[in-house]
């Protein structure tokens, strides 16, 4: 359907070159990239990764299906968008939630954030950071309950931790390092994604090696990326110490919490992130600033998620405001 | 659409359903997600606008031929402020608790777009019976929709009903924080004008 579509809409000036790239092929890819993360989760919080994960995807593939059919438009369930709405809401999730969890905030993804405003292409705001938002709001108990990471399948029940950031706001640094051994170590640890966690946010190698491929086959740019993760890096390291300005560790803000996840894989949503290059970095920089104010001063450990959201908002309006002019336009003069 | 010459029943029909104030005309919203996150608070709400829409439509049919038009906006403002005040004190006297929650939105009829939009167009060109039956129309409308509201945010946000456990837990408490104001009012918009569109083919319920 979607490439017969295509075919019918082709109205452009010579030469007619096409490239291979269409919205599932990108989709797809995407999905692709996650898959390191997936295993990673798989690795360190065992079958029940699996099944929350399979259970969102299952729900808003379904429910992607449903509302398409009910509103009577073409059913794009295989374009891979509602995939990875499902997929990326799964990878959010703390890995003990009860199971009606995953599947209302694919629900509420797919319905009410995607289709009723319109479908892929025209939602305001991520549909699975919104979900997220949903459940978090909804359930504030069973949406922070973190296991820990138990190398997977050892039979063992997960016991229940704080994440490394929890730790961070209530303990402070020292805590954390004394849990860890040394504080090389805890670098390590973060770096694999041995902690506890949502199930795809905790391994920064996986997510950074799905990264790798897309800014490879340039489906991302570093933009928003780049200007997210330091900003986050600048300000933990300026604002982040207890001793005064500049004290703060910059590396332990970058490698925990959903940073990684976020800032490569949901702050880059075409759909919901500005256009224009110069507004990208703009995005970037208010993604970070409202995370590290959010983290240092907010009533949650974590902010990635609430920024991205804060900052879908303010895309249009980036958009408009970078406006490269029209060549030769000349300034209008005030009278 | 005061030339059409309408029955009495027409006319509350009218209010209730074709030209109702929160979902076809989405209007007067604020209290609307304001208050009602409990059903107590939405179904005071609701009593205290349909008194007032009622006794204002009454009064200004009444003296309509008085009002010089020049004038009318601070005529109509001040009969409103005046029904307004009264219900203000008459609820901060007998219903204490709940004029704690409410007082400051109470207070805020007074600027109701439904309220002044209805002495505008009706009230102020259409006689005694016609104007409270468009009064009591108007105003029973808000009322019953602001009681869906908090019915089912009070239901879902708290498991109670009027303070009465009915589930237990907190099923969905995000419907009782602002944002789940926003989904239920938009949810239930959406609702009934899918009911409008598939029964009675997007005319309005009362056929008008």
């Amino acid at each position: 359907m979607v490439e017969k579509k295509e075919h019918e809409l082709i109205v452009s000036v010579s030469p007619h070159i096409k490239g291979e790239e269409s919205v599932s092929r990108i989709m797809w890819s995407v999905n692709l990239a996650l898959l390191p993360a997936f295993l990673m989760s798989l690795y360190y919080f065992g079958p029940r990764a699996l099944l929350v994960t399979l259970l969102c995807i299952g729900a808003a593939v379904a429910s992607e299906y449903i509302i398409q059919k009910s509103l009577k438009k073409d059913v794009t369930v295989s374009d891979g968008s509602a995939f990875l709405t499902g997929l990326l809401l799964g990878m959010n999730l703390p890995p003990g939630v009860p199971f009606y969890i995953p599947i209302v905030g694919s629900v509420v993804a797919i319905v009410i954030t995607k289709q009723l405003f319109g479908g892929l292409g025209y939602n305001i705001f991520n549909p699975a950071l919104i979900g997220r938002a949903f459940l978090l709001i909804s359930w504030p108990k069973a949406m922070t309950i973190w296991s820990e990471s138990t190398a997977a399948f050892v039979g063992l029940d997960a016991k229940t931790t704080a994440t490394p950031l929890g730790i961070l706001k209530e303990e402070g640094l020292g805590k954390l390092i004394e849990m860890f051994g040394d504080k090389i170590n805890l670098y390590t640890q973060l770096f694999v994604g041995n902690r506890a966690g949502s199930l795809g946010e905790t391994s920064v190698i996986a997510l950074l090696l799905g990264a790798a491929y897309l800014l490879y086959r340039g489906y991302i740019t570093w933009h928003i990326p780049l200007s997210f993760l330091a900003t986050v890096g600048v300000l933990a390291w300026i604002f982040g110490g207890k001793s005064g300005l500049f004290t703060g560790d910059p590396l332990i803000h970058l490698l925990s919490g959903g940073l990684m996840l976020g800032a490569f894989f949901m702050a880059t949503d075409y759909v919901t992130c500005p256009t224009v290059r110069k507004g990208q970095i703009i995005f970037g920089i208010g993604c970070g600033a409202i995370t590290i104010l959010i983290r240092l001063k907010g009533g949650f450990p974590e902010g990635v998620m609430f920024a991205i959201l804060l900052m879908n908002c303010f895309a249009p309006m980036i958009d408009r405001s970078v406006k490269t002019k029209q060549f030769g336009a000349i300034k209008e003069t005030k009278k | 659409m005061s030339h059409i010459h309408r029955t009495n029943w027409e006319l509350i029909k009218n209010g209730v359903f074709s030209e109702n104030t929160i979902f076809r005309m989405a209007i007067s919203l604020c209290p609307s997600i304001a208050v009602t996150n409990n059903l107590k608070n939405g179904f005071m709400m609701g009593i205290s606008v349909l008194f007032v829409q009622v006794m204002v439509n009454i009064t200004v049919s009444l003296i309509r031929n008085f009002i010089n038009p020049k004038i009318r906006i601070p005529i109509f403002m001040l009969i409103i402020a005046g029904w307004v005040s009264i219900i203000d004190m008459t609820m901060a006297a007998f219903a204490r608790t709940i004029y704690k929650d409410i007082s400051l939105y109470i207070q805020l009829i007074v600027a109701f777009a439904s309220i002044f939009a209805r002495a505008e167009v009706f009230a102020s060109k259409n006689k005694l019976v016609p104007s409270l039956m468009d009064g009591i129309g108007m105003g029973t409308g808000f009322f019953l929709a602001m009681i869906v509201i908090s019915f089912f945010r009070e239901l879902l946000g708290k498991g109670t009903l009027w303070g009465l456990p009915i589930v237990a837990g907190k099923p969905l408490l995000i419907m009782i924080l602002p944002a789940g104001g926003f989904f239920a009012v938009g949810i239930l918009m959406g609702f009934f004008n899918w009911i409008d569109i598939r029964f009675y083919g997007g005319k309005g319920a009362s056929g008008a």
